[in-house]
């Protein structure tokens, strides 16, 4: 039980160098990114719309008693999985544009991130984490 | 449909109003041949004695949930399953509308599997939006969808009553509501042509398949279509889950019916600022939950005899 435990640590250990190794790899050499936050209470994205500038990182907080998602609207932007309460997705903007998305589980949930500035066209990347 | 039993209907009606903020329970279903009534409370089910197909819908049992609206999901679905050895005539199958887990996780569905399987009833699922949110909706799709077509949706006949199953919890799109979607509304006019007018059918799915309440989301985009197709036949009974309260509703010869949850009650549309699970005194919570028995009875006017049971009064 033990060795199976320890095992089981070492490979998430691994996995986060990986997914660290990527972060710096993609990373813009350019000043420390901004950060915003959405929060996801009474099925009701809050801020309905938030604008940043690009190169922000948007993280998003469920707080509500109930599961949701956050999804692009237009399919492959950006997509979470299912965000129990507690759980957070965040995902960096690096494209000047604005963004509508949902909750894919409760479609009625609708909010928009506007990303103003000029910053790199490099694309976005995105981690989730719970 | 003509000979409505005008007063009888507009008790079941409002008995199933005066619970509708409540609700919870199950629903005991009575189909007998015109149109589907609801006696409202289980004892006015239990002078009926039914004479016909029975069965049982559940729904919304939510296991994996644990918040304080009900910490226990499991025992409350227990109860249900309980409450269903109690019946007077044995319903010869069940029915879930979905929502079995409220994580879609393993151990989720595999509680829920080993609860609802204490019934000893056959179990026709289909799944709700918390059942489909794991990658490629494998675990749904491998325990209750592995006969069926599309997303999971399938008919079976039983008794003369030929009942549908369909699925309107994926593929949602922002700002919409529940979707039936092309694929499934083809399937359905296939399975649909050919019968005659006079089967009487029973539809359920987890979302309502009419809309009560936009702003919530509790609607299905598509649903007019499916109804197009199904308004040639004399009588149609709809069996939702997804809002934790009883609501009823005719239109034509269409009746619609939600059930209760096994796991925590809703608000009544509008009453809160969000549908999400309500929190009320736990010497009541019981009195919210519950199961439904359906009773079918061929060659009379009525087609269903529908109960809701709360797990306790």
């Amino acid at each position: 039980m033990r060795l199976r435990l320890h095992g089981k640590r070492l490979r998430v250990i691994a996995q986060l160098t990986v997914i660290v190794m990527a972060a710096t790899a993609f990373a813009p050499a350019a000043a420390p990114a901004d950060e915003a936050t959405v929060t996801i209470d009474n099925f009701t994205f809050a801020p309905q719309v938030l604008t940043v500038k690009a190169g922000t990182t948007i993280k998003w907080t469920n707080v509500d008693d109930i599961p949701h998602t956050v999804t692009s609207s237009t399919r492959g932007q950006f997509r979470s999985t299912a965000l129990d309460t507690g759980d957070s997705f965040s995902f960096t903007f690096r494209d000047v544009g604005t963004f509508e998305y949902f909750c894919s589980l409760h479609p009625h949930m609708t909010a928009t991130i506007k990303v103003e500035g000029t910053v790199g066209k490099a694309g976005s990347g995105a981690d989730a984490v719970h | 449909m003509n000979e409505r039993d005008q007063q009888g209907h507009g008790v079941s009606r409002r008995k199933v109003l005066e619970c509708m903020t409540w609700a919870g329970t199950g629903v005991l279903w009575t189909i007998a041949g015109g149109v589907p009534r609801s006696l409202g409370l289980v004892d006015a089910a239990l002078a009926a004695e039914p004479a016909g197909l029975t069965f049982l819908q559940i729904s919304d049992s939510h296991i994996g949930f644990d918040k304080p609206a009900n910490p226990n999901a499991i025992g409350t679905l227990e109860a249900a399953v309980g409450r269903i050895a109690t019946l007077p005539v044995k319903p010869s199958f069940m029915i879930h509308t979905g929502d079995i887990t409220h994580l879609s996780k393993e151990k989720e569905f595999d509680d829920a599997q080993r609860i609802i399987s204490q019934a000893g009833l056959d179990t026709h699922y289909v799944p709700g939006e918390h059942d489909v949110i794991d990658e490629d909706v494998k675990l749904y799709r491998e325990r209750h969808g592995k006969n069926a077509e599309g997303a999971g949706w399938y008919s079976f006949d039983q008794d003369g009553v030929h009942f549908i199953a369909l699925v309107n919890v994926v593929h949602l799109k922002a700002g919409g509501l529940g979707l039936l979607g092309e694929d499934q509304l083809k399937w359905l006019a296939d399975d649909l042509s050919g019968r005659a007018a006079s089967a009487p059918i029973v539809v359920f799915a987890h979302i309502p398949l009419w809309m009560v309440y936009r702003d919530w989301g509790w609607g299905t985009e598509d649903a007019a279509q499916a109804l197009n197709l199904l308004k040639r036949f004399g009588s149609v009974t709809v069996l939702n889950g997804h809002i934790h309260q009883v609501m009823q509703k005719v239109e034509g010869n269409v009746t619609f019916h939600t059930a209760q949850s096994t796991a925590f009650p809703q608000p009544a549309p509008g009453t809160a600022p969000s549908p999400g699970p309500m929190k009320v005194a736990d010497d009541r919570l019981r009195s919210l939950l519950g199961i439904t028995e359906v009773t079918v009875t061929q060659g009379q006017q009525r087609l269903a005899t529908i109960v809701d049971t709360p797990l306790q009064r």
